[in-house]
């Protein structure tokens, strides 16, 4: 084995490829084959609704990922994550904008709609070159990394840490809701972009298109699940971690903090953006109140549900959180915000590690003789 | 003989050289008070030196701004008879050499004790190099004999966090002599340890100070008179009288401010 393959298979243990590699194919393969093949009364049969929410909720997932590079190891709480996510939305949905073509309402291929509404005569400039795919995909990453890249270097390099670094990123988000719902701005306003047709091609209504797109979102997330698996198992990794202990001791160490924050959170941007993009295309639309600053903080919610600083947890909280919101809004609709404000106290109060906490602790009591070797410190024994 | 212009006052250029830590005339203020009154300390290579003083005489200041952590309002911090340390960073001037222990012990603790030691390792640290960074057989080889020195060979694998006091004292230790550093600076380094755990730092200082520059700020003075250096008393922010210990501790003044008994 060369080094590279090495370091691969290091990203996890024996077990961990084992979990990864069955549930990426359960859920990029035995999905989509129930949805096609099982016969629509038996009760294996997925329909394409629930492939299509369950799309939506693996985008959530994405973006709890990311956070979780942040939050759960370098200790730095952003609560302005729905801004990357939004914006790498924005930049997929000016892309599907552009496909509409002559299709829209007013029949403008040049404009979009909401632009020949405005009276607008051309495109302005900060949309040349969305018509291209490529193009659109670059952005979906560089606009949410380039924002990141500003605002955490201003931040971390002028030692902004804790609850002040969370405010200003929900002010940064607030900020960006107001600036999307001015129409001047050209982004359709409170409207946002919507009425997509096609995209590369294939039509966005047909339900090949959506399972489409689903296998997408379940592919991205295991490959950034394995990015994130990759510098969190580095040396950057464990000096992120070490910061979040002792950041004054990481600096007389000669490592530069601002430099392994600031990595983190541009890296973790990029992948709320490209979480953004994928979400868009699923809901058919995007509109400032993804900016809003409430979004941002269900994030850090799930994250908590789930287990910080586990890079699955967050994964496994934004779907149960989301599941559970969609069953409960289903039946009584009128208790869910009670729901996920309980269920915050009560992760706050008694699950600090999360669902993933508690599976461990569980696991504990169950083999009490039996301690895990990396959990239980080797010297132990010899010391006792 | 004459020293290039490189510190831009020619007087101190002159004594620095040939130093490895070079303090004149420093003063620092904060809202009105001042920590330190035009300090003038000089360190040689290779000497190990203690620092006593009471209370708010200004130790723990002099290595804040050592370290690039405070900035001086006056005076000049020159590292190895030239380098002008209130220009940089704290990591810039650790990657130069300087390394500092604090008087609490600061350790990972969510890092085993041998992930501890492989952050400290000297060696490349622009984030990419760390990102891609992998452990050589040499490296770990050094880590080993980092263990053996610092006596915990056998807790390689278990978390900082576990470790008693006297341990993470030693961790840290540990984690400086990791850097390499040319100069140490030890804050306090055997407060709240046992008799038995002291005699045995000061066994390891000793050694340490054997290839590089050790200054220790210390308040036990059975540990000082362990040591057996040269030994600096502060007081209100300047030097107070410096000289064996014994000389010192016969200095009248000394004895008013400090030893007063």
């Amino acid at each position: 084995m060369g080094p590279i393959t090495r370091r691969l298979a290091s990203l996890e243990k024996g077990r961990g490829w084992t979990v990864f590699l069955i549930l990426t194919a359960a859920f990029a393969v035995g999905v989509p084959l129930l949805n096609a093949f099982a016969p629509a009364d038996s009760a294996l049969h997925v329909p394409t609704w629930v492939v299509q929410l369950m799309g939506k909720y693996l985008c959530y997932a994405l973006l709890a990922l990311a956070l979780d590079l942040v939050w759960g190891f370098a200790g730095v709480l952003s609560l302005g994550h729905g801004a990357f996510f939004a914006l790498g939305g924005y930049a997929m949905g000016m892309y599907l904008m552009r496909g509409i073509g002559d299709r829209s309402v007013y029949g403008n291929a040049d404009l979009p709609d909401f632009m020949v509404f405005l009276n607008w005569k051309e495109l302005p400039w900060y949309w040349w070159g969305f018509d291209q795919f490529w193009f659109a995909a670059l952005m979906v990453v560089l606009v949410p990394g380039a924002l990141a890249f500003v605002f955490g270097w201003l931040a971390f390099r002028s030692r902004i840490t804790g609850v002040y670094l969370s405010i200003i990123t929900q002010a940064m988000t607030y900020a960006l809701m107001l600036a999307f719902f001015r129409n001047e701005m050209g982004f359709g306003g409170n409207n946002g972009l919507t009425d997509f047709k096609e995209i590369l091609g294939f039509d966005m209504t047909a339900d090949a298109t959506k399972v489409g797109l689903y296998v997408a979102t379940v592919l991205f997330l295991a490959a950034s699940y394995l990015l994130c698996r990759f510098i969190v198992t580095s040396r950057l990794g464990r000096v992120l971690l070490a910061l979040r202990d002792a950041e004054s001791r990481v600096r007389f160490l000669g490592h530069s903090v601002t430099g392994a924050k600031l990595f983190a959170f541009t890296v973790s941007a990029m992948i709320a953006g490209i979480a953004g993009a994928l979400y868009v295309p699923q809901v058919g639309i995007i509109n400032p109140s993804e900016f809003s600053p409430a979004n941002s903080i269900e994030v850090a919610i799930w994250t908590a549900v789930g287990g910080r600083g586990t890079l699955f947890g967050p994964i496994l909280g934004a779907l149960t959180v989301n599941g559970a919101k969609s069953f409960f809004t289903g039946v009584a609709p009128e208790i869910w915000l009670f729901f996920l404000g309980a269920l915050f106290v009560v992760v706050t109060l008694f699950l600090p590690k999360g669902l993933l906490g508690l599976a461990a602790t569980v696991k504990g009591l169950r083999r009490p003789t039996l301690p895990t070797p990396d959990t239980q410190p080797s010297g132990e024994k010899t010391h006792a | 003989m004459p020293e290039p212009a490189l510190a831009t006052n020619h007087g101190p250029a002159a004594l620095a050289a040939g130093s490895i830590l070079y303090l004149d005339g420093v003063s620092v203020s904060f809202d009105g008070f001042k920590a330190l009154n035009t300090l003038s300390l000089v360190i040689a290579p290779g000497e190990m030196r203690t620092i006593i003083g009471p209370n708010g005489a200004g130790k723990t200041t002099m290595m804040d701004v050592i370290t690039g952590k405070t900035r001086p309002d006056e005076g000049a911090v020159l590292f190895d008879g030239s380098v002008d340390l209130t220009k940089l960073d704290e990591a810039a001037i650790a990657n130069l050499g300087i390394g500092r222990k604090f008087q609490k012990p600061t350790v990972f603790e969510n890092l085993t004790v041998f992930e501890n030691l492989e952050l400290a390792l000297k060696g490349p640290r622009r984030t990419f190099a760390v990102l891609l960074a992998s452990l050589t057989g040499a490296q770990r080889d050094r880590i080993d004999a980092l263990l053996a020195t610092i006596r915990l060979t056998e807790r390689a694998q278990a978390l900082a966090g576990a470790l008693s006091h006297g341990q993470k004292q030693w961790l840290e230790i540990g984690m400086l002599l990791a850097q390499e550093p040319r100069f140490l600076m030890l804050d306090e380094p055997v407060a709240g340890m046992t008799d038995a755990e002291t005699e045995q730092t000061a066994d390891l200082l000793r050694e340490i100070a054997r290839d590089r520059s050790v200054l220790v700020v210390e308040h036990d003075m059975e540990f000082v008179r362990a040591l057996g250096c040269k030994v600096t008393v502060l007081h209100e922010g300047s030097v107070l009288a410096e000289g064996s210990l014994a000389t010192v501790q016969a200095n009248e003044r000394v004895i008013e401010v400090y030893l007063g008994r």
